[in-house]
């Protein structure tokens, strides 16, 4: 089985106006991200690899980001006064192209090449192949010091834009984040927000079995990051958190607890999904699963 | 003997002119400002010096995220700590991402001779070698240093630059302008090619010298940029004078050694010696440390010998 055009169904979405009401801004999110799982989820299943779990949890994360709370458009990925997000946990690629075409960055025809052969959409993003990716990620633990670069030279040039890094949660094992954490505080980036993407499971079994975060809030706060905990799914609670502003002279830390390959009933907090990929039958449920969440609203 | 001089202090007088007409120039730092001999860059930029502790990783890692936004950074470090430490973030983050940043490796070689290997950084230029996209460059003296440190930051990619604290003499002339890829024929010469670069440099000369007394006519390249090679130099060398030494203040493989040798034999292959150290160096000056290692003058001209007598 391979991956081919007619498996994109994607289509570009229109952001909604500044008219729209709250309740129209979170039922746009909520449909969006379930058309971009449909999308992922066809991507690794014909596609034959991927890491559909993380990407399943950070689904809500990435489009409430793209769909309402970045100042970036695919016109404007070289305006140096552009919001900058970094894709931190790179292994959720395949999600992260999804976002990106579904809000204009790639041409969601592209899609069909996601691990193919010399494609441009490599199983980890490259910025340099990939409008509107500010970051070659893919190695745990170099987004968040990157982001803290961004953040500073905003900072140093004088400029309001503001810094997003999303990380996973075992990602954090990796000491480069918390000599990150450390400097960000120290130089006051109150325009860096550090997103972690709370799903407890790691590659191999949970972080509590692995290197346990916990207390994570804790250890953040102790840090010097001024930190909330949201749920990662609820879209209200996203878009929330993600355009609060921030604590004067703090870095933003969100824990967005999430479930890995949520919301799929037999994915979801299951760690043999980290980079499962569904079968014939385990795809067509997954695919009734999203299209009931359409059907219940 | 002539002057001697710190590298360093060409290093920082030439990084803030540059920033006085640049306000891109930052420099990033690991709580090493005064190894680096930094203090003038943080008394006219306090604001565009950017430590963030000792922490490489994240000092890279900071780099890369600076020159995403629009500023020239400088890194500034320990070579020993920079390369190892980091090295991750060397081949992600700047190389692999195409980012304008300079890394620029203090006290490499063995200018830590006395503290031992922890700090002697003699592996940086084999390990940074085999990194696709990286300008290695070594120089060999203060106008070399300052030429180096005027070009990077002008070129829009990685750049790896040793900067030394062994005092050196003045060799290159004011003129001199670094160019990647492009040796100095310091030396003319028929009979043998010494190819050398940073602290070392002088050493070769001087070695030419006592060879010239023997009747030997050694060349000496002044081989700065490691990566690019200057290849067409080297292939001149071989076909011209028949033999090659090389000599740098590293390991003796993998490095200037390494690139001359893999050049010299898909090229045109000769003789050859490779100085360097052979492994973990023991403590004791750098110029202790270096003269046992065979590149004092004398120990060169004796490889030169050796490498003269193999030929056929």
């Amino acid at each position: 089985m391979a991956l081919r055009k007619e498996h994109i169904t994607l289509r570009p979405v229109t952001k909604p106006g500044p008219d729209a009401s709250r309740a129209e801004v979170i039922a746009f999110l909520a449909e969006t991200a379930r058309q971009i799982r449909l999308q992922d989820l066809a991507l690794v299943h014909f596609g034959g690899a991927g890491h559909i779990g993380g990407d399943f949890s950070a689904t809500d994360i990435l489009t409430t980001l793209y769909g309402v709370v970045l100042d970036v458009a695919p016109d404007r990925v070289d305006d140096p006064d552009r919001d900058r997000f970094v894709l931190s946990k790179g292994h959720v690629a395949g999600m992260y192209y999804t976002t990106l075409a579904a809000f204009g960055f790639l041409p969601v025809a592209d899609l069909a090449t996601f691990l193919a052969p010399d494609s441009k959409l490599n199983g980890h993003p490259n910025r340099l192949y990939v409008a509107g990716v500010e970051a070659n990620t893919g190695s745990l633990g170099h987004g968040l010091p990157i982001a803290v670069g961004l953040a500073k030279s905003a900072v140093l040039t004088g400029s309001d834009r503001r810094t997003y890094v999303l990380t996973g949660d075992g990602e954090l094992q990796e000491g480069s984040n918390w000599e990150a954490m450390m400097a960000a505080s120290q130089h006051g980036l109150d325009r860096l927000t550090v997103i972690v993407d709370r799903n407890r499971l790691q590659q191999g079994a949970t972080t509590a079995e692995t290197n346990d975060l916990s207390p994570l809030a804790a250890k953040m706060t102790a840090f010097g990051l001024a930190v909330v905990e949201i749920d990662g799914h609820d879209h209200g609670q996203l878009l929330d958190a993600l355009s609060a502003h921030p604590v004067p002279g703090k870095p933003t830390g969100i824990i967005a607890h999430t479930h890995k390959g949520h919301p799929i009933s037999y994915m979801s907090d299951n760690v043999a999904w980290h980079h499962g990929v569904p079968n014939d039958e385990q795809y067509a449920l997954a695919v009734a699963e999203l299209e009931a969440l359409e059907a219940a609203r | 003997m002539s002057d001697l001089y710190d590298c360093r202090d060409a290093f920082v007088s030439t990084l803030v002119e540059l920033a006085a007409d640049d306000p891109r120039i930052v420099t990033v730092v690991n709580d090493s400002v005064g190894s680096s001999k930094l203090g003038a860059f943080k008394a006219a930029f306090p604001e565009r010096l950017v430590n963030v502790g000792i922490a490489e990783q994240d000092q890279v890692g900071v780099a890369a995220g600076l020159a995403g936004g629009g500023m020239i950074p400088f890194v500034s470090g320990a070579a020993c700590f920079l390369t190892a430490r980091a090295m991750e973030q060397i081949k992600v983050d700047l190389a692999y991402s195409k980012r304008h940043v300079v890394l620029c490796a203090q006290s490499p070689g063995v200018g830590y001779g006395e503290l031992g290997p922890t700090h002697q950084s003699i592996e940086d230029l084999a390990w940074l070698r085999a990194i696709d996209g990286m300008t290695i460059v070594v120089p060999a003296d203060p106008i070399e240093t300052a030429a180096a440190v005027r070009w990077a930051a002008s070129y829009d990619g990685p750049v790896f630059l040793r900067v030394s604290r062994n005092p050196v003499p003045a060799i290159h002339d004011e003129s001199y302008e670094f160019v990647p890829g492009r040796s100095v024929r310091v030396r003319d010469g028929g009979d043998v090619t010494l190819v050398a670069n940073g602290t070392v440099l002088w050493r070769a000369l001087a070695a030419a010298d006592l060879l010239a007394t023997e009747g030997i006519s050694a060349r000496v390249l002044s081989m700065a940029s490691v990566k690019p090679l200057d290849v067409d130099a080297i292939v001149a060398a071989a076909r011209e004078t028949g033999a090659i030494v090389t000599v740098e203040e590293a390991i003796a493989t993998g490095g200037l050694g390494g690139a001359v040798a893999e050049t010299v034999v898909t090229e045109h292959p000769v003789p050859m010696a490779m100085l360097g150290f052979p492994g973990f160096c023991t403590t004791g000056s750098s110029a202790y440390l270096i003269d046992k290692a065979g590149m004092s003058p004398e120990g060169i001209a004796a490889a030169a010998r050796g490498v003269v007598a193999r030929k056929r």
